[in-house]
């Protein structure tokens, strides 16, 4: 029987991106001085998950990695050793080299060895850290790993298990043991009632030896318990070495022979109070239950070596961190499965047309007699509220919080500002307000810019600070929230803030259109003007990567907008406001002879009909109109579109206002049907591309409705000719 | 409606040799002339209901209409190809075509029946004597006294002189 591992490789690789994202997440938000057990716990688990999967899948250089890490994680949270700044780097290093190994398993980008010896080096040491001089101890430690990694399991990772069978036949013992020796090195003792134990050091852990014991036997009348491993032990040795000067010969027997080492271990454990790892993997286990963490010994289950019928099971539970790596709730019970983004697309088409016919039936029944059919009217009724509900509970299957963005900052924050010499507090702000999935990937690149911009050009230096009477640390914060239909994301520092002079100086030297006298928000937007490198302008250090006409643009084509908020001394804060989804759009729809279109609503600013004194012709620039004494440009949408309209004179139609990128122009259309949410639907998916129109919607009775590219008709009223129609 | 076309199929499609693709057509009329179109490329087949207007769109792309969700858009080929009176009544067809990875509709006169043409009935197409240009054409069928023409409707309809889809360049 051979079972496909491929699937389970992907799924391990990516829970164990997940399980590094988390960690990393754990280490950046602990407090050095006073970490929380919780926390160092939930750490300890990453870690120890990403072993158990590891070496489910053979995966040494992971687990090699992740051992030495969780040594050092277990002194620490058992409080053997005080948590320092120098772990912490350590860890991130760690999970750094994970993370490039993980890589190299996935895609075989390269993985640079000597940055794994030195990760390890760094841990082994750290996790000796009680004496200083440990320096000998922990080369010597590796270097046994490095001249000989392969032959025998032991040198790797070893664990040692002490296993105590229940009274079962000679021959059985033998076939577990030959199956056990797969595993690793084996030893046998008989104990005094007749039973049997066996000593194993192996790679793998207590349920590998379960998993294969529960062929032959009820693994109930199974213990297990882990001991010290050997590599500790030698660890530990060396300290009792170093203090006896007694030399490095002691060391010569790295694999002693199962009851020697037992002995020994036995003997250490009573001089040197390593008694802490008995019973080590049990306990854990018990731990890593009670805190509802399920996935972990799920994730142990599969053997490689065992035709273990169970295998595809582990996949189901696996796929449960993923929304508590996202929601960061990591204590509470969460379960989640996976499912392809295209089925999720695929029901909220399916509600959409259900929507859509509930309204039919609603419209149609609206004209019977509510006295004769008063059962058939309150079952719609129903049928309307559910569905509506039914709409929103599908839609929010596509929301993701926040986190999922925000949670990648506090790592390159603190990367960067040290690297900058900065001191900053990095803090954000409704993490968990939700967002559809498709903005969310597509924000992160624009805010990435947005927050490195703030670090490298908004913040200053903390002599500089302190000079100007702030506190040196600077405070950057990332904050979203629901703001009526939109979602707000502020990105905000209390650095230097904008120079405007600089500014409009640059803007002058690039031949833009400005003056002394602007106001502060549009000089704010001319950053956004491409080749307008912020850098330049406000502090002379070089910007890098995309610019921000760059971000200006990707957040225009995600239908928000960027605004900025500065004051000189004070700081910066730049404000992105999204849709909710692009999946649905609030429509306000408009009618032109006998076709009615949609205008996204917040495009809208008013709508009105104009007195025929305010309507004004320019020869050969059409006409415009005059609203509160503004001179908006007139568009004909039934000359845009070569409709057949009802009205040609605007003071009997009605104009409506439009607003995008800061220019207004007034529409000129028949009348104003209604508003209404309508399901943004794709023209070009089986069409093309149509000038003037940004997409299409079914409407209530089942027909289609076009969406107007309100930007793009504001874009081409600049060239309207008075009787042509520009798409033409 | 698709399976109304498979299930007449059959009839004509014992000896139908798999290894040669095509070779069940759809025929369909437009004015006096009969086509043929490779079964597997139809969808389904419907009549003809309201269309909402696409601004500024050549003549013969009647509009875009709501095909269970997915916004389709509609081509009149009695238009394009000046063959026959573009007349629109609960008799007109619309054969929903799935080509290049798209839905389209085609609007014919009429849809006759679906036919299994051998390798040795279908005769090249001649130079000239169709509306279509004859690079849309995968040749002439012929059964007893009946001509079809068969078209290559994933050619026509991906064509740049249709304008369904986007050119790259553009």
């Amino acid at each position: 029987m051979t079972i496909d591992m491929s699937q389970f490789f992907q799924v391990f690789f990516d829970e164990t991106e997940e399980l590094l994202a988390e960690m990393e997440k754990l280490l950046l938000a602990i407090d050095v001085s006073a970490p929380d057990e919780e926390e160092l716990n939930a750490i300890f688990r990453a870690a120890h998950s990403i072993k158990g999967g590891a070496g489910t899948f053979g995966l040494t250089d992971l687990t090699d990695v992740t051992h030495v890490l969780e040594s050092l994680l277990d002194k620490i949270r058992k409080g053997e050793m005080a948590l320092s700044a120098e772990h912490v780097d350590a860890f991130l290093v760690a999970k750094d080299v994970l993370k490039m190994q993980l890589d190299g398993h996935r895609l075989q980008t390269p993985v640079d060895q000597e940055a794994v010896v030195d990760a390890r080096m760094l841990l082994q040491s750290l996790s000796q850290g009680d004496m200083p001089q440990a320096m000998p101890a922990a080369s010597l430690d590796v270097a046994p790993k490095v001249e000989a990694p392969a032959p025998v399991p032991i040198a790797g990772s070893a664990r040692r298990f002490r296993i105590e069978l229940p009274k079962v036949t000679d021959r059985d013992v033998e076939a577990l043991m030959a199956e056990l020796g797969l595993l690793g090195q084996i030893s046998k003792e008989a104990l005094a009632d007749g039973r049997t134990a066996f000593t194993l050091d192996c790679t793998g852990d207590s349920e590998e030896i379960v998993a294969i014991c529960s062929f032959i036997l009820d693994p109930k009348d199974l213990q297990i318990t882990e001991q010290a491993p050997a590599r500790q032990m030698t660890a530990a040795e060396a300290k009792a070495a170093q203090e006896e000067a007694q030399g490095y010969g002691f060391f010569d027997p790295i694999e002693p022979t199962a009851e020697q080492s037992a002995a020994e271990k036995a003997a250490k454990e009573a001089a040197q109070g390593y008694g802490f790892f008995d019973n080590f993997e049990t306990h854990e286990m018990k731990e890593t239950k009670a805190a509802g963490l399920a996935q972990v010994p799920a994730q142990q289950a599969p053997v490689p070596s065992a035709h273990e019928p169970s295998t595809p099971h582990p996949v189901e539970k696996k796929a449960a961190p993923k929304r508590e790596a996202a929601g960061g709730a990591h204590n509470s019970e969460t379960t989640s499965i996976r499912v392809g983004i295209e089925k999720v697309d695929q029901l909220i088409n399916l509600v959409g047309e259900l929507v859509i016919t509930q309204a039919m039936i609603e419209q149609r029944t609206n004209t019977l007699d509510p006295m004769i059919h008063e059962r058939l009217l309150n079952s719609v009724s129903q049928l309307t509220r559910n569905t509506r509900d039914l709409q929103e509970a599908v839609m929010s299957i596509r929301m993701i919080p926040m986190d999922y963005v925000f949670s990648r900052f506090p790592r390159m924050v603190r990367d960067l500002a040290s690297k900058l010499g900065k001191r900053i507090e990095f803090v954000t702000h409704g993490a968990a307000t939700e967002l559809d999935k498709g903005l969310i990937e597509r924000i992160v690149d624009p805010l990435t810019h947005l927050v490195r911009n703030s670090i490298d050009h908004g913040i200053e230096m903390p002599e500089v600070r302190k000079a100007a009477g702030k506190s040196e640390t600077g405070r950057l914060s990332l904050s979203a929230g629901h703001q009526g239909g939109n979602i707000v994301i502020e990105v905000t520092d209390d650095g230097g803030g904008l120079n405007r002079e600089k500014i409009l100086a640059k803007a002058k030297s690039q031949g833009l259109p400005v003056s002394d006298s602007m106001p502060d928000g549009d000089v704010w937007q001319l950053i956004f003007a491409p080749g307008f490198s912020t850098a330049e302008v406000v502090t002379d250090v070089s910007g890098r990567g995309v610019g921000m006409d760059v971000v200006k643009r990707n957040i225009t084509a995600m239908g928000g907008n960027v605004d900025i908020r500065s004051a000189k001394g004070f700081g910066t804060t730049i404000s992105i406001s999204l849709p909710l989804t692009l999946a649905i759009l609030d429509g306000m729809s408009i009618k032109v002879g006998e076709e009615i279109y949609i205008l996204p609503l917040g495009y809208v600013v008013e709508s009105l009909q104009p007195d025929p004194a305010d309507v004004k012709e320019i020869t050969g620039q059409g006409r415009v109109v005059k609203v509160r004494g503004e001179y908006l440009p007139l568009i004909p949408l039934y000359k845009m579109f070569g409709i057949e309209p009802r009205f040609t004179d605007p003071s009997q139609g009605i104009v409506v206002i439009l607003e995008s990128d800061g220019k207004k122009a007034a529409l000129f259309i028949d009348d104003l049907v209604g508003q209404q949410q309508v399901v943004v639907k794709n023209l070009e998916s089986n069409y093309r591309k149509v000038a003037g129109i940004s997409g299409a919607t079914i409407l209530g009775d089942g027909g289609v409705s076009l969406i107007i590219d309100v930007a793009a008709l504001l874009r081409s009223s600049r060239q309207l000719s008075a009787d042509e129609s520009i798409f033409s | 409606m698709t399976q109304n076309v498979q299930s007449i199929a059959p009839v004509n499609g014992e000896k139908t040799d798999r290894d040669i693709a095509g070779q069940e057509y759809l025929a369909f009329t437009l004015g006096k002339e009969e086509y043929g179109i490779d079964i597997l490329k139809v969808q389904e087949i419907r009549g003809y209901e309201t269309v909402t207007r696409i601004a500024n769109a050549p003549d013969f792309i009647k509009g875009v209409v709501n095909l269970r969700g997915i916004i389709v858009p509609i081509v009149d080929m009695r238009i394009k190809f000046n063959l026959g009176e573009p007349t629109y009544d609960q008799f007109t067809v619309v054969i929903i075509l799935n080509v290049a990875g798209r839905v389209v509709g085609m609007v014919v006169d009429s849809v006759s029946d679906v036919t299994t043409l051998s390798p040795e009935q279908i005769k090249p197409a001649p130079e000239m004597g169709t509306a279509l240009n004859t690079d849309y054409l995968i040749g002439l069928g012929t059964i007893d006294q009946r001509m079809l023409i068969l078209v290559d409707i994933d050619k026509l309809m991906s064509s740049a002189e249709m304008g369904l889809i986007d050119k790259i360049a553009a």
